[in-house]
């Protein structure tokens, strides 16, 4: 794992640019491009808005997490911050005329964002781990709590709203329509992205790594490590107050709600969920979340357990997040056998997945019966009316999930032997297998 | 001069409340090393809990059984989650605490709704034990107090005078040592974290039915309890106990004495401004003490923080 690794870096820093390290930018702009001819209708471009605010705040919060070392309970504060200056600096637009086009609102933002890192940062970075962690939440619940004193600023209980299609029009796009603020977010979505990345490659990227790992060494190779944190700081907090000015551009309103810590919270569940050990991680994450939390939301009350659920999950047996599940199969890819493992996962995954799904329907139905109103006995669950007033549907339910748990268990020997083998290069019988 | 010793009677109240919280968090943080960000939710659990036993058999069996049931489900995380996140480092563990802490939350939501439920005090201590003025003060209140300091003698006593207590301390600081004297280290840190969050389950129980039992009542107290071990320093019991005090005392005063900024700023010779609504500074101007009273434990926090990264008797840096 570590040589590939290394040897992937040592092509990069000679190579320059290669198809390697080209080909997956232009294919998800391409991607970004089509999106909207796919799915054409209102609600999907609100998701993909929200997506690609989403992943844009995710990345700069990894810029800290993953990349720094740092773990922050309050980077809501900067893209919040952000987005409030430039609900501001939109209304000023208005009522000024100041000739400040659409596009170029998020630069303000991430400017807010990074002077308010700055500030904060100077005092915050001097230590990473715990004492950080606990200025940042500190600092997270002070804004959140003056958010609500500060009326001037942050506009008390009802927040700041603005339009942004006062402003002067940008080649004859006014941003009225869902559309055009989707082609906006996508192009600062990419720019960032890209940025962010580039970031990562510099000098100041490569030793927030080395800071990260072990502080100690990196300065005793002359670096302070105190400063290489700040700049990680300020530039995640320039890209989380992008992702505010984004977020101020879409929803035209900012509250309280996006400085406090459920916000600064869910960010880190989507990152660490996506996963912080590679740069594309928090966009799964935050891809899978935005997905989750809209569509599940509609399907049933109790999305937030599962979420819970999955997070505590991810975070006990999968330290690396989804990106970090799929890279674990480049090892297999290389060596030529991800064929032989589907056999293996259609047979264990498919049991389990019909075993989670019953563990669902069993809490639905639970939590129906304790809470429905009194006399309302019937549910529906996957298209099936039913009483839960009745065994039969208990029964079935408890049923189904513990065959599907125990095919999955019975079959996951036969994973694992095979995720062995294919993680090793086969050699002929008489080398020996080591 | 009443009014004080009512305000300092409700801020003892509350800050011992917050002691039985940070004491276990601070024994916690001393032994793994994490902060344990669920350790308000095992508080909630607490009282839940005890209302759910107090239904059968009434509150004084919930008193003691509540805890032990919450200590119990402490040690089983401690042992089949947190020891499994363990190897990964503090980060993932600190992730892992802040995930139980959601989880935790919609659990109790799941089985319990989403509205307080009817969690009281016995009818036995449902009197006016005494007055102070025209202020009654309630038993309940002076029962909790005296659980609290109960605790904190028992917490002392088991600490510093007894054998446990000393392999408990030993272990703090050379857990490797500790190991190769023959004592179960891991067992040790699972048993610690149960009691710890047995403590937070006991609180929980005495204060659900001054407080309310409601699933956002460990959000509610859950940052704070960071604030107060942060501030006591990280790991010291005694400053666990002064820094709740501290705190405690701060939150009740900044919220019964209504002391307005426009009064302190005329006082220093300005000129209150006559039109409020478009004015810079109005906030400023219209700035109360009760409206900051909740952000006072931040604010000193971060200085703290910044100024003495150790708290106020911490020995090592958090």
């Amino acid at each position: 794992m570590t040589d590939t690794s290394s040897i992937m870096i040592k092509k990069r820093s000679y190579g320059g640019l290669t198809t390697g390290t080209v080909a997956p930018w232009v294919i998800c702009t391409a991607i970004l491009l089509v999106l909207p001819y796919v799915f054409q209708s209102n609600s999907a471009l609100t998701i993909m808005n929200q997506m690609a605010i989403t992943i844009v705040f995710a990345l700069a919060y990894n810029m800290l997490l993953g990349q720094g070392g740092m773990l922050s309970f309050g980077h809501a504060v900067y893209m919040g911050m952000g987005g409030f200056m430039c609900m501001h600096v939109m209304n000023w637009v208005e009522y000024q005329n100041i000739p400040l086009p659409l596009p170029l609102l998020p630069v303000v933002g991430g400017l807010f964002g990074m002077g308010m890192a700055t500030i904060i940062g100077s005092f915050s970075t001097r230590t990473a781990g715990t004492v950080f962690a606990m200025i940042s939440l500190g600092i997270g619940e002070l804004i959140a709590a003056s958010s609500v004193i500060v009326v001037a600023f942050f506009g008390g209980e009802e927040g700041v709203s603005g339009d942004r299609t006062y402003g002067l029009p940008v080649f004859g796009y006014e941003f009225l329509t869902k559309i055009e603020v989707y082609y906006l977010t996508a192009g600062w979505l990419v720019l960032s992205a890209l940025l962010m990345y580039l970031f990562s490659r510099t000098p100041v990227g490569r030793m927030a790594n080395a800071v990260r790992d072990n502080p100690e060494r990196a300065q005793f190779l002359g670096y302070s490590a105190r400063w290489v944190r700040f700049y990680s700081f300020c530039a995640s907090g320039f890209f989380a107050g992008v992702a505010g000015g984004l977020f101020a551009i879409n929803f035209e309103i900012l509250t309280e709600e996006n400085l406090n810590l459920v916000t600064s919270g869910s960010i880190l569940l989507i990152t660490f969920l996506g996963g912080v050990g590679f740069f594309f991680g928090p966009i799964i994450g935050a891809i899978v979340f935005t997905l989750l939390q809209s569509v599940l939301s509609l399907q049933t009350e109790l999305w937030q357990l599962y979420v819970g659920a999955l997070f505590v999950l991810t975070v006990m047996y999968f330290p690396g997040g989804l990106a970090g599940v799929i890279m674990m199969h480049v090892a297999p890819y290389k060596l030529g056998k991800l064929n032989t493992l589907v056999m293996p996962y259609v047979k264990t995954l498919i049991p389990a997945a019909i075993g989670i799904l019953g563990l669902a329907s069993f809490c639905e139905i639970m939590f129906h019966f304790k809470h429905a109103a009194v006399g309302e006995h019937d549910m529906s669950l996957f298209g099936i009316e039913f009483s839960t007033h009745s065994p039969i549907p208990w029964v079935v339910i408890i049923g189904v999930t513990v065959l599907g748990f125990w095919l999955a268990k019975r079959n996951s020997a036969e994973l694992r032997e095979t995720w062995a083998n294919a993680n090793v290069m086969t050699v002929p019988k008489e080398g020996g297998a080591q | 001069m009443e009014l004080v010793l009512v305000i300092l009677i409700d801020g003892l109240v509350y800050g011992l409340l917050l002691f039985m919280l940070s004491s276990g968090l601070t024994l916690i943080f001393s032994m793994m090393g994490v902060l344990n960000f669920a350790h308000a939710s095992f508080y909630m659990l607490g009282a839940y809990f005890a209302y759910q036993i107090s239904r059968y058999m009434g509150f004084w069996p919930g008193l003691i059984l509540a805890p032990i049931i919450v200590g119990l489900a402490g040690a089983a995380i401690e042992r089949f989650g947190l020891r499994k996140v363990h190897q990964y480092g503090h980060v993932p563990e600190l992730i892992f605490t802040f995930g139980l802490a959601l989880l935790i939350e919609e659990i109790v939501q799941f089985f319990w709704g989403k509205n307080q439920v009817p969690y009281d005090a016995p009818d036995v201590l449902q009197f006016a034990l005494f007055s102070i003025g025209t202020n009654e003060i309630q038993a309940y209140k002076v029962f909790m107090i005296a659980i609290s300091v109960l605790i904190f003698l028992c917490l002392l006593y088991v600490l510093t005078k007894t054998r446990v207590g000393m392999i408990i301390q030993a272990a703090l600081s050379y857990p490797r040592t500790v190991e190769a004297l023959g004592h179960n280290v891991p067992f040790i840190f699972m048993g610690v974290f149960g009691v710890g969050t047995a403590l937070a389950g006991l609180a929980g129980v005495i204060a659900g039915p001054q407080l309310g039992t409601f699933p956002g009542m460990a959000f509610l107290l859950g940052s704070i309890v960071f604030v107060t071990i942060v501030i006591g320093g990280l790991g010291s019991l005694w400053g666990a106990l002064v820094a709740s005090l501290l705190i405690g005392w701060m939150t009740t005063f900044a919220a019964s004495y209504n002391v307005a900024m426009a009064d302190i700023l005329m006082a220093f010779g300005f000129e209150m401004p006559e039109d409020m609504s478009e004015h810079a500074l109005r906030d400023l101007w219209t700035l109360t003490l009760p409206q900051i009273g909740p952000i006072l434990p931040y604010l000193l926090m971060v200085v703290i923080l910044v100024f003495r990264p150790y708290g106020l008797f911490g020995k090592r840096d958090a």
